[in-house]
């Protein structure tokens, strides 16, 4: 087991959850809780595998992807922003109509060969820093350099931009911003749109790079609710979601490599030789979220960082207290 | 606009000085007229109190005024040309601005950010330590003290307020509307927006003042509208012209009697005994320092004091909704010390708490809901496990009619209720059981002149009844007008107990002076 190839895999895999932590967060800012993550994911990777097969051109089919995440969001947006619905019960139906979508759309899919992916490449110059350069710059796909650009994007766009100012003044308190003659319920619909948009392009960057091809639910593996987990973990912070996107994603990596060698430490590696222990390995990212999110929001809690005051709430106006 | 000019030149007298000018404002609610043809004229540079009783309509006048709601008929003029305004939007590019009583401001962020929320300006960037500068120079320009970094969770309600003001001064309003600015103030933060006021309008900054206090309007305003069911009842009479008796005949359209009259009773025997209490407050600081009081039946005795001085902690101790950490409270003789509140209730405890909203009723559910919610398991309510929901209807309906709660029918949620209404569900609740012991705390804060004169004689008739009332109350005339004893507190412990409502004492040991020390100091001015 090498540290710089564990690390290396892991911020690749940690781009998919990044990507839709930074739309999740976005949308979350808006006040719009969107429980629907991994099925929009799920129909993000379905699409774009299948339309850079389509159109043999992976970006192209990235595009798809994005979209096509981005308009299932609309019925999440129409039924909890203009229907004023619970935000729960609508995610998680989302989550069933994307996830259901997808199986039946993406029927056969695994069976594609050749399908166009993202290209790989080394970054010059950085990739020669030891060990950082191997760990970042060297063999990954366009997208974790995109990755790496969105980050601060999204924290200077949050924080430093006055469209900015407004989403976070949309999630806290949506009659302050009405008042002063902002349409809330555009911008909800806008935020939860690109929510979609970045849930699309997590899907797509694991069927188009990280893990290529679509395996039915295998491909998201649950990675959409492990992205709104981190939502929490990150305090709805751009930077704090590139760490725990990378973090999990070399969790989910070192799983995998501590199966596959047959001593481990010196000792006879029980994960090669009984199998079903493995089980317990692939569980230990998720059980780790579990933790992690324990500890992050007593944290938040601790240092005043609470979720948007309006996350969750339908706003109507003229209702008192909101 | 032909029309509008020759209609300038008939009433050009009252015409030219007038900012703004409303006339024949109509406005109807469904199932209220809430405004019935109200003229209203604002000079420059004045402070024009409109002043009336709860859902008399001048809020909804003045909403008119700041574009959140159309007239149906009338027109309003501001420095001279007709206006209409379709959203707060165009009031405030009319030069209009109004400071509500919740404020619109975002907790999480900066006090410069939310005065920039909703601007064109910047177009993209934030370049937040210019604005801080602007809005700090503009701050210290109308003597509106803030910091333009601090976070709006971390200032005071008074600060809030200026951060509102100064809102409106940065996109230009020429003219401000404050919907009962006092309500939610302090004492010393009222002075302070006194002060503010009249800074503003020396700069030529005209003002409309909703109220329903009297002696706020006779201490701030030039002049003062009065309004009563949605009528004018007096125009622009200047406040020198009038007296609070000859207001509150206005307002209400009744003498109001401000000495409540009481009857002499003889008090009977100790209700509620408080013996040495220590407790600590939300923060775990120390909040009382060794508290003991006694209130007898058939008396009403008040607890003077400073906001913040223990007052609510005490009450919250007596009805067992917090730990003693010391001492021992007795009701009707028995130690009822840190048990819980349905202890307090069983010995004939009522609560009338100072958050009416949250404490005092629970906002969604219904009036039958909030007023059985302490016999709810008694018969015939409650049988058994189960509440039988047409007695629990057929009582509320008897107390929505014994207590003139105004609410289209029993099964709205409270939270839809007006102060006065929402007060009286708790006092419904509260005192028709007749109660050994009655803690009231504040039970009379932010309601209109006609509410706290029910409330009063409420109060009164549960002394009369043979009840111990413990009033809790910073307004000193309440205290004096109702009580037969006032206790004083000041910083968790007890100054000392005054008999014959001298308001200087109670003045002096409000601001932490010692009753010894004050006998001490008028036996040496004697000498």
């Amino acid at each position: 087991m090498n540290l710089a190839i564990i690390l290396q895999a892991g911020v690749a895999t940690g781009t998919a959850l990044l990507f839709a932590t930074l739309g999740e967060i976005l949308t979350e800012r808006s006040g719009i809780l969107n429980l629907g993550v991994e099925g929009m994911m799920l129909l993000g990777a379905m699409t774009s595998y299948a339309m850079s097969n389509k159109f043999g051109n992976p970006w192209i089919g990235i595009l798809f992807g994005m979209l096509a995440a981005g308009l299932v969001s609309q019925v999440h947006a129409f039924i909890t922003v203009t229907l004023q619905a619970d935000q729960v019960v609508s995610g998680l139906s989302l989550n069933f109509l994307a996830t259901g979508i997808s199986l039946v759309l993406g029927e056969g899919l695994n069976s594609l060969v050749g399908v166009p992916l993202i290209p790989k490449f080394d970054i010059p110059l950085l990739s020669q820093i030891p060990f950082i350069g191997d760990v970042f710059f060297a063999g990954h796909s366009a997208l974790v350099y995109v990755g790496y650009l969105m980050v601060p994007l999204a924290w200077y766009f949050i924080n430093r931009t006055r469209p900015g100012m407004h989403l976070r003044a949309v999630g806290e308190y949506p009659s302050a911003v009405d008042a002063q003659g902002i349409n809330v319920f555009g911008m909800r619909y806008f935020y939860i749109f690109v929510g979609g948009l970045l849930a699309g392009l997590g899907g797509a960057a694991i069927s188009l790079a990280i893990s290529p091809g679509f395996f039915a639910e295998k491909t998201t593996s649950g990675q959409g609710w492990i992205a709104v987990g981190l939502v929490i973990f990150a305090q709805w912070n751009p930077i704090r979601a590139a760490f725990g996107g990378y973090i999990f994603g070399a969790l989910r990596r070192l799983v995998l490599d501590i199966q596959g060698p047959m001593l481990l430490l010196g000792f006879a590696n029980p994960f090669y030789y009984n199998p079903y222990y493995g089980f317990f390995l692939k569980m230990l990212p998720y059980a780790f979220t579990v933790i992690v999110l324990i500890i992050g929001s007593r944290e938040a809690n601790r240092k005043r960082v609470g979720s948007p005051a309006a996350l969750g709430l339908p706003y109507i106006r003229g209702q008192r207290g909101l | 606009m032909e029309m509008v000019s020759t209609m300038d030149q008939e009433n050009e007298v009252r015409e030219c000085r007038n900012v703004v000018c409303m006339r024949g404002i109509v406005k109807h609610f469904p199932g209220v007229l809430a405004n019935d043809h109200v003229d209203f004229e604002l000079r420059e540079g004045e402070v024009h109190a409109l002043l009336g009783e709860n859902g008399a309509g001048k809020s909804t006048l003045m909403n008119i005024l700041a574009g959140l709601y159309r007239q149906d008929e009338g027109l309003i003029e501001v420095n001279g040309k007709e206006v209409k305004f379709n959203s707060p939007r165009d009031a405030i590019a009319a030069g209009i601005g109004m400071v509500h009583q919740h404020f619109m401001l975002v907790p999480s962020q900066s006090v410069t950010e939310n005065i920039l929320l909703g601007l064109s300006e910047p177009r993209f960037r934030l370049n937040l330590p210019h604005y801080d500068a602007v809005v700090a120079q503009m701050a210290e320009e109308y003597g509106l003290h803030v910091d333009p970094r601090a976070k709006i969770w971390q200032l005071s309600v008074g600060e809030q307020q200026r951060v509102e003001l100064l809102k409106m001064l940065y996109r230009g309003a020429e003219i401000l509307i404050m919907d009962e600015p006092t309500a939610v103030l302090a004492p010393s933060e009222i002075d302070d927006l006194f002060v503010t006021l009249r800074a503003m309008t020396q700069k030529g900054k005209s003002i409309t003042f909703i109220s329903h206090k009297l002696h706020e309007v006779m201490a701030i305003s030039n002049r003062v509208t009065v309004l009563r069911k949605g009528k004018v009842t007096s125009s622009g009479i200047n406040i020198a012209d009038t007296s609070r008796a000859g207001l509150a005949n206005l307002m209400v359209g009744r003498e109001v009697v401000f000495r409540v009259d009481k009857n002499e009773q003889e008090p009977g025997d100790v209700i509620l005994s408080v013996d040495n209490i220590h407790a600590e407050n939300n923060k775990g600081l120390k909040a009382l320092n060794g508290i003991t009081l006694n209130v007898r039946a058939g008396e009403i005795v008040g607890l003077a004091g400073v906001a913040g001085n223990g007052q609510r902690e005490l009450a919250d101790v007596i009805t067992g909704l917090r730990k003693a950490s010391e001492g021992q409270v007795i009701i009707g003789g028995e130690d009822i010390t840190n048990l819980s509140p349905k202890a307090g209730i069983r010995k004939g405890v009522s609560h009338i708490p100072e958050d009416r909203t949250h404490v005092g009723t629970a906002p969604n559910l219904s009036v039958t809901d909030n007023v059985i919610m302490k016999n709810y398991t008694e018969e015939p309510i409650g049988k058994g496990w189960m509440v039988n929901d047409t007695a629990a209807t057929k009582y509320a309906r008897e107390l929505k009619k014994a207590f003139d709660i105004i609410v289209p029918n029993v099964h709205t949620s409270v939270r839809l209720l007006s102060g006065g209404n929402l007060q009286k569900v708790i006092l419904a609740r509260e005192i028709s059981k007749k109660p050994e012991l009655l803690i009231a705390m504040q039970p009379t804060r932010g309601l209109d002149v006609g509410a706290i004169e029910g409330v009063q004689r409420l109060l009164l008739l549960q002394r009369e009844a043979g009840s111990a009332v413990l009033l809790v109350s910073e307004e000193l005339e309440e205290l004096l007008s109702l009580s037969d004893r006032i206790y004083v507190i000041y910083e968790g412990e007890i100054m000392g107990e005054v008999a014959d409502g001298d308001i200087e004492k109670i003045g002096l040991m409000m601001t932490g002076m010692q009753m010894e020390d004050i006998r001490l100091q008028g036996e040496k001015s004697n000498e």
